[in-house]
């Protein structure tokens, strides 16, 4: 945690969040905690939580931005006054936190696990669900171990379990650990994994809204979405859109990693722009080090430069300049870190993690790492742009199954774009000019071809 | 009429009692037994390390469901060990935010050290090094993760350094 975000006004979702230490089930309830879900639960019946929540515009942080009322609505109720629907439904965390230069997930469920009990009672309450799941990243260790300890406290007080503060309703809420792959973030794989099948992404429809988990009405949401939940409830609509009034609503925690000064998370209200995250608060580049460019939202998002920089970090400004926002994690690139072998590595990220179901991306994506390992070593043809072109249409929008090999086109057709410069010059020189090494084997070739052609001409003489 | 060979392990005879109770709790809070399947491959693993064939076959047996659907699972994820491996699995960070910090050098380093590749195991047991895609320490590139532990902010020397100490280490007993 750095000190630049406790400072910040209004940061209601890591205000009190501590890694080192998170706040028990006492300190959370003096800090307003368990407040929103006690306002839910016995001053609201489960529809007047979904108005306010569909009012809000609380949109999802998990990558997708699609808002979060309305994904709930298409939850058929079958009896939405009492909270106790009469079929089964599930309510699942997606905390498979994953995605490439994305952290803002752990520092809630370390720093702050209660939040997300309480954030997940109030969504179970609202979709009818008596079952809930965190969906949980098997490397997350220390996530597992003060989440579970904050579900014993939430049980121990009656927050869990059985007609919960006197309400009718109920609640079973259960960590499932998964034991890593990205895939399993992607909301129809998770619930596959927790069915305990292979995790391939599910054709849609139906959505899992209709028919998730164990073919019953399921809700997937990110956890930092969830967090704000308790929030809204607390201190209502016109608050939380009060937050950042020229924006989407409510607050976002944004990122920074790659060789800037201060990388880390602050939560800020939503719309800030990249050149305040970038400058004010990871504090610019290293020393020695200029900016060449940065994905916005993690690893599957296009890469923007310094025109772009002005952008506020939104869901449609970043849209608009032909980016995602994603997870409002920055991953930015230095002057000294090769553009083609920054993109070879995120390539390689998606070769191995692509689930192998359809052909598009199981084929796909390890052409493309092929094709760029041979341009970063020095061995690429001016043609091979055009077959790396033709790979980012192969693997687009509506040819895949799902938005793995989508997500791994969008960096590499941005940096074809603005980096193409780089990739001539790999081409032409038969090496990469900031890798040390490749240069001096190359020199080495030439001189030594050199030499063989003037010992040639000398034997001919 | 022909026969065909088929291996079934009795998950009583194979699994102990801890095990069995462990996946049983999980089974319990799960739908059907089938989804029980992950979470007992890591209760297993946890117990012996990494999961065999007669791992495989006992967890199947027990959670009465096919062994190919279970070896599907069990391959699918990076954290389930097929093959014997090292009695510390280092699984190094290689993703974009440790690439950019030079995660390179930290890996030459502990390949120098161990004199092994990705993928392989020293010749005393002790390590085996393997890959991860991202760990989720992006802001203290470079990352590895070692048994639950996340070691952050790496340099070469310090990469070495920790691996060190493990080798050390007295393993309870």
């Amino acid at each position: 945690m750095n000190d630049a975000f406790v400072s910040s006004s209004i940061c209601p979702l890591t205000q009190w969040a501590d890694v080192r230490q998170p706040l028990d089930f006492d300190g959370y309830c003096q800090h307003g905690g368990y407040q929103g879900a006690k306002s839910a639960l016995l001053e609201h019946s489960p529809n007047e939580v979904l108005e306010l929540v569909k009012n809000s515009g609380l949109k999802g942080r998990g990558g997708a931005g699609f808002p979060t009322g309305m994904k709930w609505s298409f939850v058929p109720m079958f009896d939405a006054n009492d909270g106790n629907a009469p079929e089964n439904k599930y309510l699942v965390a997606n905390a498979d936190e994953m995605e490439p230069g994305t952290f803002k997930d752990r520092l809630l469920l370390e720093g702050i696990p209660h939040q997300l009990v309480e954030a997940m009672i109030i969504a179970a309450f609202t979709i009818g669900a008596n079952k809930a799941y965190i969906f949980l990243r098997g490397e997350y260790h220390l996530a597992a171990k003060r989440l579970q300890q904050a579900i014993n406290e939430a049980y121990q007080h009656n927050w869990l379990g059985d007609k919960i503060q006197g309400s009718t309703f109920s609640l079973e809420l259960y960590v499932h650990s998964s034991a890593g792959r990205y895939i399993c973030g992607e909301e129809t794989a998770l619930i596959n994994a927790l069915e305990g099948k292979r995790a391939n992404p599910r054709a849609k429809p139906p959505f899992p809204q209709v028919a998730g988990l164990f073919g019953k009405p399921t809700i997937v949401n990110n956890v930092e979405t969830l967090s704000n939940l308790p929030h809204i409830l607390k201190n209502g609509v016109d608050w939380f859109q009060a937050i950042a009034p020229e924006s989407d609503a409510g607050s976002k925690i944004y990122g920074a990693c790659g060789r800037v000064k201060i990388p880390g998370l602050w939560e800020l209200p939503m719309g800030a722009t990249l050149r305040e995250v970038l400058f004010d608060h990871a504090g610019g580049m290293q020393d020695g080090l200029t900016f060449r460019g940065l994905l916005p939202g993690g690893a599957s998002t296009d890469f923007l430069v310094a025109e772009h920089l002005d952008t506020p970090m939104d869901y449609d400004s970043i849209a608009k300049v032909g980016s995602r926002l994603g997870t409002g994690g920055l991953i930015v690139l230095d002057n000294k870190n090769c553009p083609v072998a920054m993109v070879l590595n995120l390539m390689r990220f998606f070769a191995q993690e692509s689930c192998g179901w359809c052909t598009p991306c199981r084929d796909g994506t390890p052409w493309a790492v092929e094709i760029l390992t041979r341009i970063e070593n020095g061995h690429g043809k001016v043609e091979d742009l055009d077959s790396l072109n033709k790979l980012c249409d192969f693997m687009w929008i509506g040819k895949t199954h799902c938005a793995l090999a989508p997500g791994a086109v969008e960096p590499l057709r941005s940096a074809l774009k603005y980096f193409h410069d780089d990739f001539l010059e790999h081409i032409e020189h038969g090496c990469c000019h900031y890798n040390p090494t490749s240069v001096a084997k190359r020199t080495h070739v030439a001189t030594a071809a050199l030499k063989s052609q003037s010992r040639a001409m000398q034997g001919g003489q | 009429m022909e026969t065909i060979d088929t291996i079934t392990i009795d998950y009583q005879h194979y699994l102990t009692a801890s095990e069995i109770a462990a996946i049983e709790h999980e089974a319990s809070i799960m739908e059907t037994r089938e989804a029980a399947g992950i979470e007992a491959l890591k209760v297993v693993q946890n117990h012996r390390g990494w999961v065999s064939d007669d791992s495989l076959y006992a967890i199947s047996d027990l959670l009465a469901m096919p062994v190919a659907q279970l070896e599907g699972v069990a391959t699918f994820y990076n954290l389930i060990y097929r093959q014997a491996v090292g009695e510390h699995v280092i699984h190094l960070c290689d993703s974009i935010a440790c690439h950019l910090t030079d995660m390179n050098g930290v890996l030459e380093a502990i390949k120098q050290h161990l004199q092994i590749d990705y993928g392989q195991t020293t010749q005393d047991g002790k390590f085996t090094l393997l890959s991860n895609a991202c760990l989720g320490g992006c802001d203290k590139a470079p990352v590895m993760m070692i048994g639950s532990m996340h070691y952050e902010q790496l340099t070469p020397d310090r990469a070495v350094e920790i691996l060190q100490q493990l080798a050390n280490q007295e393993l309870p007993s």
